[in-house]
Order: C-alpha cells, then structure tokens, then sequence
C-alpha cells in the first residue's frame, strides 16, 4: 500500500539538494527546458508478447534499451523538491540517478542507486512503484503519466551487470566483530551487505538450500530470473558474507548457542512463512495448495520441468486461486502456464481493492486469466478418491468501509454457486513464521506474532537481536524489508561500536 | 555440501543413512526427523532421526527403499554430498516416566523409534517392545531393543512368525494381561492406524509419528496438513507426534498418495536412465 508522501528528513532533504546544485545538473535542466519535457511520451516496457509467453517461465518484460532509458530519463523535470524520494522507502536519490542515465552514464547510475539500495535489479522488477516512487511523482500530477522510475532502475542494474563483473566498493578494514543474519531473504541480504561493507564478519543462517527467500521460492521466474538474484548473491559473497543453507535457527541451533560461537550481534530476517487458510470445508482435499506451496514446489523445486526434477506439481485444467495480490497473481499465470484451460483469479472485494502491483494484473489479463471480482469460496467438494472437484462460492457486495479503508464485502443472499475446479491455491496471506520466536524467551512478539521492535533502530526486546522485514511487519513488500534491514544494519554496526 | 559417512543395507529394501551433521546431531531429540535431498533435482523428503553421535558429529536415519528420491540414496556412497540435510525438525516426543510403555514398531519405523526407546528406558519406564517384520530376516536392531525392553515379541503376518499374528492382536493381548500407561507407534500409516485402533477400545494413550508429504519442514508450505482432534495441524512444526486416537487417518492416506501417479512416472524415467 502506498506510503503517505512525507516531507524529506533535513538531513536527506541536504543530501538531494548538494546534487542538485551541481553545475551539469543546472545545465541540463535547462535543455530541453521542463515544458518539452513534460510533452514527451511515457517509454513502454518492450515484452514478450502474451501468446509467446503464455506457456513458459522466461521472464516477460524485455528491459529498457539505452536508448529508450535516455529518452525516459528526459521525461524526469529534475524536480527542486521531488515528491519521488519521498515515496521510496529507501530512499533513493532519485533524480540523480535518473539524470545521470540521461547523460548516458549507466553506471555512475547504478553507483548512486546502490548509495542506498544494495539490490536494484531486484527492486526494478517487484517493486509495487505505482504506490510508491512513481505515484508522488510530480510529472504525475502535471501531465498525468509519472517517470517510469522502476523500469529505469531495472535498467541501470541490468546495465552494469551486462558491463561485467560489478565493482565492489572499498572495504574498510576488518572489524573482527561477528554477526549472524537469520534467513537469505531480500531483509537478510540486505543487512549482511550493508554489515560486510562496514567491515564486520557476517554469517547468514538459511534453512533452505539456496538463498533469497520469497525472492526465490515466491517469485516466479516470469517476473524475477533466478540469474539475477543469483548475480546479487555472489556480489555478497565478493563482499566476504558466509551462508549456511540448511539451517533452522531455534531448531539446528539456538541464537544463544550461536552467541557462544562469538556471535556478537543478531538480525532476524526470517519472513511471513506461515500460510493462512480460510479454515472452510475441504480445504485438505488434494489439490489444494497454499501459494507458498505450489510456488515452492514450480520455483525453487522446478515442479514445471517435472520428471527432469523429481518434485511434481498438479497440472490442472480448471485452477482457481484465491486472493487478489501478488502471489495470487504469480500463482494464477503459473498455473496458466502448467496448461491449465482455465486460470482464475477468486477475489472477495472489486478490481479497485485489488493490492497486486497493476503491471500484473495487467500481464495476468493478457494472459488471458480470468478474473471473479466479489466472489468468495465457502467449500470445496472432493471426488471418491478425495480430490478437489468442484468450488462452492457466495458472491459479495461492497459494504461500509472496513479498518483498512476498503469497503468490506458482505455476501448476498442465496448467490451460492458451484463451479468445476480440479486445482486451488489459497493466496489470502501469510504470518511470521514462529519456529524461532518460541526459542527465544524474552523476545517481545505483537498480537499477529510479529516482533516488536524500535522502529528507529529496529531494535527487539533483547540486547543485540534486531529485526526487520516480514517478521515485522507480517506480509509488506521486498523494498520495505530492505529499507529496515538498513536501518537495523546502521543500528547494529553503532551497536558493536559502542 | 553435507557429507555422507555411511549408506548400506540393513535388511532387504531398508538402509541405514548416517550423515555428516555436527549440529543437528548436537540438537537433535528422540520423535525428531531431518529433511533431504539426495542430488540437486531431487525431491525433498523427511526422514526420522535413528540415531545420532554429537561427538562424532553424525545423524543416521533408516529409510525404506520405495521412490525415486529413495533410490537415489540407497545409491550413495561414503563421502559423497548431498545438496540437503536438515534438522533436526519438528516437536521432540514427550519423555517421561509414565510407568509401562508399549513400544510399537515397524519398517523404518524400528529405526525412528529407537531414540525413543532408549530415553523412555533411560526416564525409568518399564518398556515392552513389538517390532513387526514380513518376514523373520526384515527385522532389524532386535538386540539394541533387547538392551532397553522388559520383553520383546516379533509380530507377523508371516504364519512362521509368532503364530502369524499382525502387530494389534499383540498389542491386544498386552492390554488384556496387564495395565498399559501409554503405547508409542511408529511404522507405515497403515501400521500405525491399526496399532491406534487396537487401543482406541481400551483408552490407552497411544502416540504416532505422522508421514505426511512435506516440502520445506519448517511449517511454511502446509504441504503436511493433516487434522487432528478436528483441527488442521502442520505435522512438521505442530508434530510429527499426535495422539493416535485424534487422527482423521482417512484423510492423511489420501494425502499421502496426492502424487502417486508422478511418482510412478518418476521412478520409471530414473530406472530407465539409470539401471543396466
């Protein structure tokens, strides 16, 4: 959800503002002055077409050229307060970046982004910019169609990784000082780069058996190619942060066990992996997945080149996924594109409520998914040998507005239907995962399970154990995780310091 | 990678697996299991935890010889990796002194139960073993279970075997002679379903290790749903233990075979890739 823009803290608002005064940033500015600026078009994001795509994993959006980045860039009105960084959790110094692509120096870009976000070829893809950077861009508000600030931050990263090996910034030298990083996840890579680069020696704990969290078993490849985050990785391992798959912290060893292997300094970044259901009849019936399920199973055991992999997933001809946001909609075209006939999305509330990022939703219906707005499932039927069959549903309306400001769906009476499914998957959210909190007594954990901590500092309830990411916050986005994992990164080098 | 120490045969179609893994081996408990994979397009699957040795570093786990995943194990050797090996997952099994305890085992299972075995005898219980085998030369550690247990009786449907009586008789024929505090069971679902049914009658407590499908074991995929008491319970972090009697066994059979079809297929691309 969009972040209210708020004004820039002095000193950021003094960090954007010694960029801007620059003598090549005054002198383009003025060509081509902002009225010409403001009549260019909006540069599309070249794709694979909706037919091509339709039935296989290969990423679908094509990337930016130089030249179509450059000329993007010179949409961007260079603002003297720009409503931009006030929308991006990380603070990116936006205009920078965006003008420097306009001056056709790519990787001086990629520098400046990285001055804040340790992963932009991640961010440029999954990041929900029309809620963030892009929908408090000023252009947006004088001529309609914001900066297409994500697809050049997709750009410069792809750029500088094409270029060859990715520079590695000046270490400082060791501190000798240790920290444990909890989960591979965009939180968990994202303080280990920023603690390695102040020279403390990171470990991080990963119970999988490969890195990056969501970003690896959630995000299909259609949207996020394995390649990249493999890219991100090795630039931490340059950096000099160890991993260890296979391990479960709390259960492989406990964070005091760890502490007494000289770890000084602890950041949790273990996520929101626990998948709610709907707790209605049937639910249990095979064929029935949670997303973290089935996208596990198609991404990080590559179900969908089954029997090359061993781990197989349901291809159905009827899937209907339950949930309107970005894993219900990475579940639907998978599903889509594991040769279901028909793909649909089940959502309770209309397209406006909707929280997935309108790229897509818009992807999604040239894929030709099939969307039921202010329908809820209330069971699901199982054939003799108790798999799924059929779907029971109510259709809603909108009602008075709920908490969250949307309007909550109530259901009308006597619309029940039933309709022929032989795969679901339930995408209706997630909760921290408590397999760690439990081992850990004294840790403050909120009424949702999350940990509680110090938004300032992202400091818990116990002395060196910081948090960040979805283990806070209970389900938000890549960005935000990274945008605390900083904070908690910052806190925790002035931590072994003080 | 973590590293194999040993891979043989116990008995046909059941292998002893131990594993280089210091830590879980330090952390493990008796009802707890780890998660493999034997090669980097393999499956993940659950194994109990057999035994394990925290001084040498190691965890052993029996495994039946069934699917692809399986297969690919029995064919591993000392000092070859593995991409997974994990654990130790899951609740540990409740040790206390509850005064007699049936042991009830079978399969794999006389594997996944021993560490139990030998704490409830350790915790001062009077401890009466059942190992149930197809036939008299499947069974397997008889002399460590001989160590901890007051009695042991080899159960059969092979007549030749102790008058060819099947597991529940047996544990019939202990509740009718004398009072039983709890019964632990451990072997196929179809085993332990019978074991759970043979004291539903009497009320005897009686514990089982679910095998459901699991992908990650950490409770984030809910692929080992199963209901329990009329709930929904993860069997990685919410088990494997459950109480026999609250089991929809129904339900978890079913799940169990979600993939049977794939498995097949699997299997027979492997055997056709790999075998002479």
């Amino acid at each position: 959800m969009a972040e209210k823009p708020i004004e820039l803290p002095p000193e950021l608002a003094a960090r954007l503002k010694a960029e801007y005064v620059k003598d090549w940033r005054a002198e383009l500015r003025r060509n081509p002055p902002v009225k010409e600026r403001m009549k260019l078009p909006r540069q599309p994001m070249p794709q694979r077409g909706a037919g091509e795509r339709g039935r296989d994993f290969l990423e679908v959006n094509r990337g930016l050229s130089p030249e179509a980045a450059a000329a993007e860039a010179r949409r961007c009105l260079d603002c003297a307060k720009p409503g931009c960084v006030s929308g991006c959790p990380v603070s990116i110094d936006i205009p920078s970046f965006i003008k420097l692509v306009e001056k056709g120096e790519f990787i001086a870009a990629a520098f400046k982004i990285k001055e804040t976000n340790a992963l932009p070829a991640i961010c440029g893809r999954v990041c929900p910019q029309e809620s963030q950077c892009e929908a408090v861009c000023n252009l947006k508000k004088a001529a309609g169609v914001p900066v297409a600030i994500g697809n050049l931050e997709r750009f410069v990263a792809d750029y500088e990784r094409a270029a060859g090996e990715v520079a590695l910034p000046e270490l400082p030298p060791p501190t000798g000082r240790k920290v444990a990083v909890i989960g591979a996840g965009p939180a968990g890579l994202t303080a280990a780069g920023e603690l390695a680069k102040k020279g403390h020696a990171v470990t991080i704990f990963e119970a999988l058996h490969e890195p990056g969290g969501v970003l690896i078993y959630g995000i299909p490849e259609f949207r996020l190619p394995k390649a990249i985050l493999k890219a991100e990785v090795e630039y931490l391992r340059r950096l000099g942060v160890e991993i260890r798959y296979n391990f479960v912290a709390g259960k492989t060893a406990a964070i005091d066990d760890l502490k007494a292997r000289g770890y000084e300094a602890f950041f949790i970044g273990t996520g929101a992996g626990l998948p709610n259901f709907m707790k209605i009849p049937g639910e249990n019936l095979v064929g029935v997945y949670s997303a973290n399920e089935y996208l596990t199973r198609v991404n990080l055991m590559r179900a969908y080149d089954f029997p090359a992999y061993d781990t197989p997933v349901f291809r159905a001809k009827n899937a209907a996924v339950i949930g309107g946001g970005n894993v219900a909609m990475d579940s639907v075209r998978t599903a889509k594109r594991l040769g279901a006939e028909r793909a649909m999305i089940i959502y309770r509330r209309s397209r406006r409520e909707m929280p997935a990022r309108e790229e897509e939703v818009a992807h999604a219906e040239e894929e030709g998914i099939e969307f039921h707005f202010l329908t809820v499932p209330i069971r699901y039927e199982g054939d003799a040998y108790g798999r799924l069959a059929s779907m029971t549903c109510l259709r809603m309306e909108l009602g008075e507005p709920d908490a969250s400001g949307r309007r909550r769906p109530v259901p009308v009476p006597g619309s029940e239907f039933t309709a022929p499914v032989d795969l679901v998957v339930v995408a209706i959210g997630q909760s921290p995962n408590p397999l760690l909190l439990e081992t850990m007594p004294g840790l403050k954990v909120g009424k949702w399970g999350t940990i509680e901590v110090d938004p300032a500092t992202m400091a818990s309830s116990l002395p060196g154990v910081y948090a960040g990411g979805d283990i806070i916050r209970g389900g938000a986005t890549v960005i935000l995780a990274m945008g605390d994992a900083r904070t908690a990164a910052a806190s925790i080098d002035a931590y072994l310091k003080s | 990678m973590p590293r194999i120490i040993a891979q043989r045969r116990l008995v046909p179609n059941l292998h002893l697996i131990e594993v280089e893994a210091p830590d879980t081996a330090r952390a493990a408990k008796p009802g707890q299991f780890v998660i493999l994979m034997p090669d980097a397009r393999g499956e993940r699957i659950p194994l109990s935890i057999a035994d394990w040795n925290a001084a040498r570093g190691t965890v052993t786990s029996v495994f039946l010889v069934l699917g692809t995943a399986t297969r690919k194990l029995a064919l591993l050797k000392s000092n070859d990796e593995i991409p997974v090996f994990v654990g130790p997952l899951g609740r540990p099994t409740e040790i206390a002194n509850f005064g007699t305890v049936v042991l009830a085992a079978g399969c794999y299972g006389i594997g996944a139960l021993w560490p139990t075995a030998r704490a409830l005898r350790r915790a001062g219980n009077r401890v009466i073993t059942v190992l149930d085998a197809k036939a008299s030369y499947l069974v397997y550690w008889d002399d460590r279970y001989r160590r901890v247990s007051e009695r042991l009786i080899v159960s059969s449907r092979d007549p030749g075997i102790g008058g060819g009586e099947y597991v529940a008789e047996k544990i019939k024929a202990l509740a009718a002679a004398e009072k039983i505090d709890r019964v632990m069971a451990v072997g196929c679902t179809a085993f332990m379903r019978s074991v759970s049914e043979a004291t539903r009658p009497a009320g005897i407590k009686t514990i089982v290790s679910l095998n459901p499908i699991m992908v990650d074991g950490t409770g984030m995929c809910g692929a080992c749903r199963c209901t329990a008491a009329g709930k929904t319970k993860f069997a990685c972090v919410d088990g494997p233990d459950f109480d026999g009697h609250e089991v929809d066994w129904d339900e978890l059979f079913l799940r169990r075979k979600s993939y049977f079809d794939e498995e097949i297929q699997a299997l027979c691309r492997w055997e056709k890739e790999n075998l002479p």
